[in-house]
């Protein structure tokens, strides 16, 4: 492959070859996924060949592989590098600036093209991306040029706390006041759906993140939790603010009865044995019918009370009754929205409690090297355990609100995707950093949920597009994205438990994934 | 009466290992005294390793008994104790041949780790320290100090909160010595502390293991290789050859023994009947 600093034309002719390498592997791969098509005649199943289909994802994948050859792999100024800048402090060269300036030119003129000549959604998509990415990246450029020492970290947290806080009620009052007719029942549903996510990534975080344990079978505590109170309210007529704290014990006692045996192994023993014991919770519910009733779940499960007062519709002593409010099947759901937003923050707070203290640090010191923790003295059993305790019962304590807020549950929801979904959330958002884990549940839920509203793209691929479909296979190229691009998650360095002096971040090249 | 015979901090009585059909470790005996600098020596592949983990509870030694008494009479028997009892009951620590530092966390971290269990009895055992009860703050600042003390004494206050992976080799080195002191032992096992210094580090490094058993006054049992730190800073050299016990004295009497010349340097193949009698082979 050339070096970077040779002449165009002697990069041209290895740039040329691997692009072909390219097309052919790309011709192997499309050859049957895209090249053939299985169509039902009345004469029976026919193949259908799609030679220009076939060509022109070849041809894409040749073209972009070439102009990355030449424009950006080995090129001696890259031009990714001006957008690349956006994003830093570093100074903008004269060249930075053209190659900004053209993109920002050919974006308008697309716009400007479809709007006047041949109205293409997939020309403003494109031309909205590149404006959305340009705007962003001059905006945080243009703040960060002008107030270079503002605490961006703070502020970014403070900032989404608030907005966390805010965000039902004033989207409440203002839907109330001005009629905006906007889906505040879909968006408080679909924020509940993120914050349990976001509470659930962070009880996993302290075993996965923290004390470097890969656990695969992190839904059976949720599912622990979520069958506890389930149990206790419908057989017993228990609240939920009585079970919630025995849920949570019984969830930690459950990873300790599951930690005993298992703790002994490493790495990918572990984790194969954490798969298992998902898998056996769901099991058990699914045939212990005298008690779970199997398949058909738990119904009837009663939802909080906001101390004592119940979010009904009419008799006395209910929450609008005893407000002198209207009432409005919202408000149940707001309290709701308060209830997993405060789970999720005594979750922050107490695992942000215990990285400082010793046992945090022993978790921490374990994922780094088990062998020299017991070098000096911990006992790695304990520790290990008290880390599966830990993470068990946040994990039981969100299952709990889960089954409150549905109302019914079934083994259907514990099934091994879940434990799936929430690792990827730990790992996404960078091993051990809660702000990391947060937006990665955020993105990961919510960017999922949001890829059902993508009917631009409908009209580039035409009616029959429906992109739900889509959904999984955006949800992969992103993935793979992120881990490409930021392998140790999107934040991957830790900030020290302890400083002396001044606390500076640790790269995320030097701290461990643990496999303790 | 020698000074590690009169008052043994350490006795290793028969101690054999067997990995399968290997004897990495044969029948060897040996004190370690309570104020001296002990070095364990030999050819590659004489067992020192073997003792040494034996000795901090990463091996359970096949046959033998491993003595530890401590000051105030208490004897433990570190061959039935749990590794991490060895560091926390009996008060022996240990460094590795390569290097175990906690690399991703800074170097005050890696100290406070190491006074794990000071710290969680202080905490109460994390609930006392979560409801902000006891004398947490106050035991974790005379922590931090400790810490900052054996800082002080390898020289690496400045790095403090650097992170240990990004230390240089020879500062590692040290980190790695003052975290097994920030456990407060009574015996300090160096495996091989001076592989990959330099000269100037490696005599700094005998300035400090010096201090630590003159000013400190803990006892030092090290592996070593490099033959100027053995000689120079030793009290007492026991040596090893295929598994077996070939010498125990003083470093004057280990480096006139034949056998152990013959074992380092090997012999003229003429001279081989006579050394092999004069050896009792």
């Amino acid at each position: 492959m050339a070096e970077p600093g040779t002449s165009f034309g002697q990069r041209l002719g290895p740039a040329l070859l691997d692009s072909l390498l390219a097309a052919i592997i790309a011709f192997a791969l499309f050859s049957l996924l895209l090249g053939l098509r299985m169509v039902d005649k009345v004469t029976g199943l026919t193949l259908q060949p799609r030679p220009v289909l076939l060509a022109v994802a070849v041809g894409i994948v040749f073209c972009g592989r070439l102009l990355l050859n030449l424009f950006v792999w080995h090129a001696e100024y890259p031009l990714t590098a001006p957008f690349a800048k956006l994003f830093t402090r570093a100074p903008f060269e004269r060249r930075d600036l053209i190659v900004l300036g053209a993109t920002l030119l050919v974006a308008t003129l697309m716009f400007l093209f479809s709007l006047v000549i041949i109205d293409s959604a997939a020309f403003e998509l494109v031309a909205a991306s590149v404006f959305i990415f340009l705007g962003i990246g001059l905006v945080r450029r243009i703040i960060v040029q002008f107030f270079p020492d503002l605490p961006y970290g703070r502020i970014f947290t403070v900032g989404g706390i608030a907005f966390a806080v805010l965000f039902p009620i004033c989207a409440y009052l203002l839907e109330k006041t001005f009629r905006l007719g906007l889906p505040l029942r879909y968006l408080l549903d679909l924020s509940i759906l993120v914050l349990t996510y976001v509470m659930l990534g962070w009880g996993l975080n302290v075993v996965v993140g923290l004390a470097g344990l890969l656990d695969l079978g992190y839904v059976a505590f949720y599912a622990v939790g979520a069958y506890t109170f389930a149990l206790l309210a419908t057989h017993f007529g228990l609240g939920f603010w009585i079970c919630l704290p025995i849920a949570g014990a019984a969830a930690a006692l459950w990873g300790i009865i599951l930690g005993f045996p298992v703790l002994r192994l490493r790495g990918d023993y572990l984790a194969i044995v954490t798969l298992a014991f998902g898998e056996i919770v769901r099991i058990v519910l699914l045939n212990w019918t005298e008690v779970t009733n199997g398949p058909n779940g738990v119904s009837g499960i009663p939802k909080p009370t906001f101390f004592g007062l119940p979010f009904a519709p009419s008799g006395d002593g209910t929450f609008s009754s005893f407000f002198g409010l209207k009432y409005d099947p919202l408000q149940g759901i707001i309290f709701l929205y308060y209830v997993i937003l405060a789970l999720a923050f005594i979750t922050n707070l107490v695992t942000l409690k215990l990285r400082r203290l010793p046992i945090g640090r022993a978790w921490e010191a374990l994922r780094e090297d088990q062998i020299a923790c017991r070098s000096l003295g911990i006992n790695t059993t304990i520790t290990k355990l008290t880390a599966f305790a830990i993470g068990a019962m946040f994990g039981g304590l969100a299952g709990s609100f889960f089954a409150t807020r549905q109302g019914f549950i079934s083994p259907e929801s514990f099934t091994f995707i879940e434990s799936a979904i929430i690792l990827a959330i730990v790992v996404l958002g960078g091993m051990g950093s809660q702000l990391g884990v947060a937006i990665a549940a955020i993105v990961m839920v919510g960017g999922f949920e949001a890829l059902r509203h993508t009917e631009g793209l409908q009209s580039i691929f035409g009616e029959g597009f429906d992109p739900a479909l889509y959904r999984m296979l955006l949800f992969g190229i992103a993935m793979v994205g992120i881990m490409v691009w930021r392998p140790r998650g999107i934040i991957g360095s830790r900030s020290p438990s302890i400083v002396l002096d001044e606390a500076r971040p640790i790269g995320g090249g030097l701290v461990r994934e643990g496999r303790a | 009466m020698r000074s590690w015979e009169e008052d043994p901090l350490l006795r290793a009585e028969h101690l054999t290992m067997r990995f399968g059909g290997l004897t990495a470790v044969d029948d060897v005996s040996f004190a370690v005294g309570r104020h001296d600098i002990t070095a364990l020596i030999g050819p590659n592949g004489a067992g020192k390793t073997t003792v040494f983990n034996c000795i901090t509870g990463f091996y359970k030694p096949t046959e033998g008994m491993i003595e530890l008494r401590q000051p105030d009479g208490q004897i433990f028997r570190l061959e039935q104790l749990d590794d991490h009892d060895i560091n926390a009951r009996a008060r022996v620590a240990r460094t590795f041949q390569n290097i175990r530092l906690f690399q991703g966390m800074t170097v005050l971290e890696n100290l406070m780790v190491a006074q794990h269990n000071v710290l969680m009895r202080a905490s109460g055992l994390t609930v006392g320290a979560i409801l902000g009860l006891g004398g947490f703050r106050q035991a974790e600042k005379d922590a931090v100090d400790f810490a900052r003390y054996w800082l002080d004494r390898v020289n690496l206050t400045a790095r403090a909160d650097e992170p240990a992976g990004e230390l240089p080799y020879g500062d590692q080195r040290r980190l790695e010595i003052a975290r097994a002191m920030c456990t407060r032992p009574l015996l300090l096992c160096l495996d091989e502390p001076a592989a990959g210094l330099n000269a100037r580090e490696s005599d700094a490094l005998n300035e400090l293991l010096y201090s630590i058993r003159k000013q400190d006054d803990i006892a030092i049992l090290l592996i070593e290789h490099d033959m100027s730190v053995v000689m120079r800073i030793s009290d007492h050299v026991v040596v090893l050859d295929y598994g077996r016990l070939i010498a125990d004295g003083t470093t004057a009497e280990a480096r006139n023994d034949p056998r152990v010349i013959a074992a380092y340097l090997g012999v003229p193949d003429e001279e081989l009947p006579v050394v092999e009698r004069e050896v009792g082979l």
